[in-house]
């Protein structure tokens, strides 16, 4: 076999695609109201959840599907798709990794994720999110020691019904807009975080999200809230089996940091992108938003996006404490038929608040990769800041990258910085690496790593390899 | 070590080398010299793999047509080129960029990869011997270098990699003196009766330093005239023009 046709079998080697044959609970397909208090009744719900949702239901009947976008895509058949899949055995909740399915056990090993030796090394709490619901978090005890909460939302619904209650939707309301205010209406898991007054988390908090069920969407809610003094660090990450169809992932995430507290939230995804030829893959369409609501507060967007066939998205921080700051890290990589829409948005609405963007956007192959960002400086933000550098690296001569930044001050003693560059992998760099013995694909992956390192540099230690990596399997083909 | 016989090369329909010959052997040093568009550079890309020449001839390294190796294969076997402009690699550190590439070729080879001390002593070591500052180490490969940097992190990379033929397509070009000085001394350093170089270059001044055993004369394509050092003496004297 030639390099070449290794290098098409290597991408049709994504290793997360296979599927869990496991039976599942499923609501009917479709979506209205049945289906809605059908989910909300196998969860259990309160009441007051039940409304939250039915509200963001009648909202949703009247709003239209944006389509200001760069990456179009075929019309989604909302009636079409199933909005709760869950293992069966989940249906009467294990009370400990013990009683977990073995088949679900099985797939997170094989995903890299070994529940049950995870549980064991230090450092890192895990919530393994599959389809629909939590199946495990790890390390609970310890963290409720501490007074950290960390659970799955569901459980965060029933057991901690105040703090879900005050926070949920306070930062992205169930108004907000179509995809965010469908997943109010139907959003099934996800995690849920608090760190109480001057606690200092002591581990990386982590979600991993899996998506095995067909024609299933799947909406994850994630919450996090760091009280006034308390700093923590989560990371998420996210794969799905390879399919012809397209699948829909609409999370809406929300981080609330209250006074001098800092929320770190690093994100790894890599859903499945479909084929060479743009057959399936994930769309991935999500809400990500923190309010730096007391002063002094921080927040820390990272992303390091390689995966889906549409990545839509655009982590944002409304900075409303005085000397609020908010950062926001990227690497986005697209290859083959890949598509991103994606940046962030700063608010700025406190006085003295600070935002970085550091951006750093990849194309390979026939894909189209977009920055798209928001820095407002309101009239009252006196004396606020931003700084943003948009880097954009082109392979080959079929992709496209664009950069389209919204920049809006409306207070004179504030300022804003924006930078940009597009370069190039030349053949030249190629010849050099090769010729100090590193092969086409080892040295691509020197350049793009190279080239994205203050964004890589930003993750947690234990990711940051594995991220790395990623960086150059997602390039894997695009040259030779 | 090296055999080329017949060599011809065309880039763009156009004929650069046309019907080169040369013979190196283990321990030896040839210089070739020759005027601009003589053909110098390409014979350098040629024999280190850098791709878009339509070939003819044969390339014998060591028993092997190396005109079949892919450009890191040859790497892996021994061939160095320090390039006349060495790339920027923007974001790799030059640390990184030298013990990716090191290993690289170890485990090419067989041999066991160094890990970050053992690569770390070595290159402490090295950068002693060629009054390297080490500090260039911790930068961005080549980003902002000086001219003189550049070059003097080429005979860098070639130390540690410890090449069996070494290139050296116009090292001495925007050298000044200084540097010139430990640019030579790096090559004379590494010269040893298994490693052979190949020095390109236009002037005699680099060969003040670096003592070649064959010096050729390539114009319009071709080897015109072989000799010893005092051939390169001839030139300085005479010029190009009076070879034919």
């Amino acid at each position: 076999m030639d390099t070449r046709e290794k290098d098409i079998e290597k991408l049709k080697d994504y290793k997360y695609g296979f599927s869990t044959d496991i039976e599942s609970t499923r609501a009917p397909k479709g979506l209205n109201e049945d289906v809605i208090r059908f989910i909300s009744n196998i969860k259990k719900e309160p009441e007051w959840m039940l409304k939250f949702r039915l509200n963001a239901f009648e909202r949703f009947k009247v709003l239209k599907e944006p389509n200001w976008q760069k990456p179009q895509y075929p019309k989604i058949d909302y009636q079409d798709l199933y909005y709760y899949s869950a293992p069966k055995s989940m249906d009467n909740k294990p009370k400990s990794l013990d009683e977990l399915d073995p088949k679900l056990l099985e797939t997170y090993k094989k995903l890299g994720i070994p529940l049950q030796e995870q549980a064991r090394i230090n450092g890192i709490a895990v919530d393994a999110v599959f389809d629909s619901v939590s199946v495990a978090t790890t390390f609970k005890e310890e963290l409720t020691k501490q007074g950290i909460i960390f659970c799955s939302m569901s459980e965060a619904i029933q057991k901690h019904p105040e703090l879900v209650k005050k926070y949920l939707g306070s930062v992205i309301p169930t108004t907000d807009h179509f995809f965010a205010t469908l997943n109010s209406a139907v959003f099934t898991d996800g995690s849920f975080v608090y760190i109480p007054e001057g606690v200092r988390c002591p581990m990386e908090l982590s979600t991993y999200f899996r998506i095995n069920a067909s024609e299933t969407g799947q909406f994850e809610r994630t919450l996090i809230i760091a009280d006034k003094g308390s700093y923590v660090s989560y990371l998420e990450g996210c794969t799905a089996p390879m399919r012809d169809e397209n699948q829909l992932h609409a999370a809406n995430v929300e981080l609330i940091a209250l006074d001098d507290a800092e929320i770190k939230y690093s994100t790894v995804q890599n859903w499945y992108p479909g084929d060479e030829n743009g057959k399936g893959g994930i769309y991935n369409f999500v809400t990500k938003r923190g309010l730096c609501k007391g002063r002094n507060s921080k927040i820390s967007w990272t992303q390091v996006e390689t995966g889906s066939a549409i990545t839509w998205k655009y982590p944002s921080c409304i900075l409303k404490g005085d000397n609020s700051t908010g950062e926001f890290y990227s690497i986005a990589i697209t290859n083959n038929h890949q598509k991103a829409d994606t940046g962030t948005k700063m608010i700025h609405l406190g006085k003295n608040t600070k935002s970085k963007i550091i951006s750093k956007g990849i194309s390979a192959g026939k894909s189209d990769m977009m920055y798209r960002g928001l820095v407002d400086i309101s009239s009252k933000a006196d004396n606020s800041r931003n700084f943003t550098q948009c880097d954009s690296l082109l392979m080959g001569n079929k992709c496209g990258a664009h950069t389209i930044p919204y920049i809006k001050n409306k207070n004179i003693k504030s300022n804003i910085e924006h930078e940009a560059t597009t370069s190039k992998i030349s053949d030249e760099q190629l010849y050099y690496c090769n010729q100090r013995g590193l092969s086409q694909e080892e040295a691509v992956s020197l350049i793009v790593n190279g080239f994205c390192k203050e964004v890589l540099q930003q993750l947690p230690m234990e990711f940051a390899v594995e991220a790395q990596k990623l960086v150059g399997i997602s390039l894997e083909g695009s040259v030779g | 070590m090296l055999s080329i016989q017949n060599l011809k090369a065309k880039i763009d329909n156009k004929e650069i080398l046309k019907g080169l010959n040369l013979k190196i052997n283990a321990g030896e040093v040839h210089a070739i010299m020759g005027p601009n568009g003589s053909g110098k550079s390409t014979l350098s890309n040629i024999l280190s793999g850098k791709k878009g020449y339509e070939i003819e001839g044969v390339v014998d390294f060591n028993n092997e047509n190396l005109l079949n190796l892919e450009t890191e294969e040859r790497a892996h076997k021994g061939i160095f080129l320090a390039f006349q402009y060495p790339l920027e690699i923007p974001g790799v550190n030059t640390n990184t960029f030298l013990k990716t590439s090191l290993n690289a070729i170890k485990k090419a080879r067989g041999e066991k990869e160094l890990d970050a001390l053992e690569f770390l002593k070595l290159i402490k070591e090295k950068s002693k011997e060629l009054k390297f500052d080490e500090k260039i180490l911790s930068r961005q490969l080549n980003v902002g270098f000086s001219g003189g940097e550049k070059k003097k992190n080429e005979i860098l990379q070639m130390s540690i990699l410890n090449p069996k033929l070494s290139i050296l397509d116009e090292t001495d070009s925007g050298l000044d003196i200084d540097a010139l000085r430990i640019v030579s001394e790096g090559v004379n350093s590494l010269r040893t009766k298994d490693n052979s170089f190949l020095i390109i270059t236009h002037y005699q001044r680099l060969l003040d330093y670096i003592k070649p055993d064959f010096v050729h004369v390539l114009k319009n394509g071709q080897i015109i005239k072989s000799g010893g050092p005092e051939l390169a003496m001839d030139l300085e004297k005479k010029g190009y023009e009076d070879f034919e």
